[in-house]
């Protein structure tokens, strides 16, 4: 799993000015100036009528892929088209978990390698993405269902990843709030990731974009992909509401709107949207260092530096591009939540929102090439898209730049429909919904 | 079945169905059984066929053809026609029932 070497940058200088090195030093420096040293984190370049690589979408995924295809792939002629602002789409409304404690095995390799990048990313990127890995702990309430996380832990082990059983004692020491004799669902134990935990979202967009810009990719905010233009079976770029933008590769990195960008170029994907609540509640002392998950219903849990609880459950379960949720998921939440800490009850809940998902057939992503030449999709992330953002970007960006799938990625590809290699974790068929 | 559409819906509360049999009631009384366009292809279709009707979906930003299942009621298999932004819900079928165009969303 190692990556592959760096090549040398392009021979053209940067184009544009840098925002400098952050450091501690300089924080102290800019403090005694009145901090009037600071530079914008990215340019807002005037967009070249064509590029190498067009990458619709400027959210996590795309602006990785555009980094690590800079960074590691030597290609720099890169735009990056966002339709709002940086960081306000789903790489800001999720609930910034990262691990890789999966269930299958080519699922664990490739979250695995996206936990080594995360961390790696403060220092590659040059930013304090707060990458925090406090453990997260899955816990049982059943015999069977001890059984089945065992052999999850079992499998990660074979493949070098940590995972470690925990007794009812251990996780009482962990999480002294939590209710584990409550009479309907008794915690048994848990199941724990020590490197697993959470990263702050929007540094993860600023970082990336900021360390993408530096290496010369536009990013050009408040760009909005309006058609997708084809040529027989090639696509050769991208109609915007300032133009056409051409490009050799356009790559689709909007998941939770694939099916509608895609439907620009004349393709029908194996993917439903589907709505995904989140809840934050109001600042409290420090009550919870792990990411606890609820293993009889639908409720995770960590807490922000903020000291807000944040925390969240399943889809609501029906088609939806609407960025909100309806009421029963909530109710499912919070009774989960409260039977699980019931001293979180009072707990005044002071936010909550909905991001629309990619939800796949098989509920797993797709980074692949695509029926249409130069067209590339990196999409289909159901809610695990967060965590992947660091080996979505990499192997999307070694999808570009060699043609050829990332190993780690290959079996993503969009073909795996047809050929009845679906990857689907928790086995339940082609049903959205049911994921 | 207008019921839903003739009051005020509800944008973030919870959805209302008209089932036809029992009334307007809320979606917890309901199970989503998904996409009610796709059609089973003939046995003889190809294969191309067979894998669209099992894994590609339309996924509409828009009006949406689906499946409810009443459990809660009636237990009959419902088709409705939701808007999958505003949530708006303009139609209740029976399953052999084929609905009319929908026009706009009338929810903002």
């Amino acid at each position: 799993m190692s990556l592959p070497p760096t090549p040398a940058p392009p021979g053209a200088p940067a184009r544009r000015p840098s925002s400098g090195r952050y450091s501690a030093l300089r924080l102290f420096a800019e403090g005694l100036r009145g901090q009037r040293g600071w530079r914008r984190a990215w340019a807002r370049p005037t967009p070249r009528p064509e590029y190498q690589v067009v990458i619709v979408g400027g959210g996590g995924h795309g602006l990785a892929t555009a980094f690590y295809l800079a960074h590691e792939f030597g290609i720099t002629d890169v735009a990056v088209l966002e339709r709002g602002p940086i960081g306000l789409g789903n790489v800001g409304r999720n609930t910034t978990i990262v691990r890789s404690n999966y269930f299958q095995a080519p699922n664990i390799r490739f979250y695995e390698f996206s936990l080594k990048l995360w961390e790696g990313l403060e220092r590659s990127l040059n930013f304090n993405a707060m990458v925090s890995q406090r453990g997260t702990l899955n816990l049982f309430h059943t015999e069977a269902q001890r059984d089945l996380f065992t052999r999850r832990a079992n499998q990660m082990r074979l493949l070098g990843v940590d995972a470690v059983a925990v007794d009812r004692e251990e996780v009482r020491r962990l999480v002294p709030l939590a209710d584990l004799d409550n009479g309907r669902y008794p915690v048994l134990g848990g199941f724990l990731q020590p490197r697993g935990g959470t990263v702050r979202h929007d540094a993860v967009a600023w970082g990336y974009a900021r360390a993408a810009s530096e290496h010369g990719v536009d990013i050009l905010e408040h760009s909005e992909v309006t058609g997708i233009r084809r040529e027989g079976e090639r696509v050769t770029g991208v109609e915007t509401r300032d133009g056409f933008i051409g490009a050799r590769t356009v790559c689709l990195a909007v998941a939770g709107h694939s099916s509608r960008l895609a439907g620009m170029a004349g393709l029908r994907l194996p993917i439903e949207s589907h709505v995904l609540q989140a809840f934050v509640s109001e600042a409290l002392k420090p009550v919870i260092d792990v990411v606890l998950t609820y293993g009889a219903g639908h409720f995770y849990v960590s807490q922000s530096d903020k000291g807000g609880l944040v925390f969240g459950g399943a889809i609501d379960g029906y088609n939806t591009y609407g960025q909100r949720g309806t009421l029963p998921m909530a109710e499912e939440v919070a009774a989960s939540a409260v039977t699980l800490l019931p001293a979180l009850a009072r707990v005044k809940v002071l936010r909550q929102w909905g991001g629309v998902m990619d939800m796949s057939m098989d509920g797993s992503p797709i980074i692949s090439h695509t029926p249409l030449a130069g067209l590339v999709l990196n999409g289909g992330w159901c809610y695990g898209g967060f965590k992947a953002i660091p080996a979505g970007g990499f192997t999307t960006a070694h999808l570009i730049a060699r043609g050829t799938a990332h190993p780690l990625a290959a079996h993503l590809d969009l073909a795996r429909f047809a050929q009845g290699r679906t990857i689907d974790e928790r086995g339940v068929g082609p049903f959205p919904y049911a994921h | 079945m207008n019921a839903a559409s003739a009051r005020s819906p509800t944008r973030t509360e919870m959805l209302r169905i008209p089932c036809p049999w029992c009334g307007e009631r809320d979606e917890i009384e309901f199970r989503y059984r998904g996409d009610a366009t796709v059609q089973r292809p003939p046995p003889d279709a190809a294969m191309e066929a067979y894998v669209a009707y099992v894994y590609a979906r339309d996924n509409p930003h828009g009006w949406h053809l689906e499946w409810w299942l009443h459990t809660g009621g009636c237990r009959r298999l419902l088709k409705v026609v939701r808007h999958t932004l505003t949530h708006e819900i303009r139609e209740v079928l029976a399953p052999e029932q084929w609905p009319q165009e929908p026009g706009e969303s009338q929810v903002p």
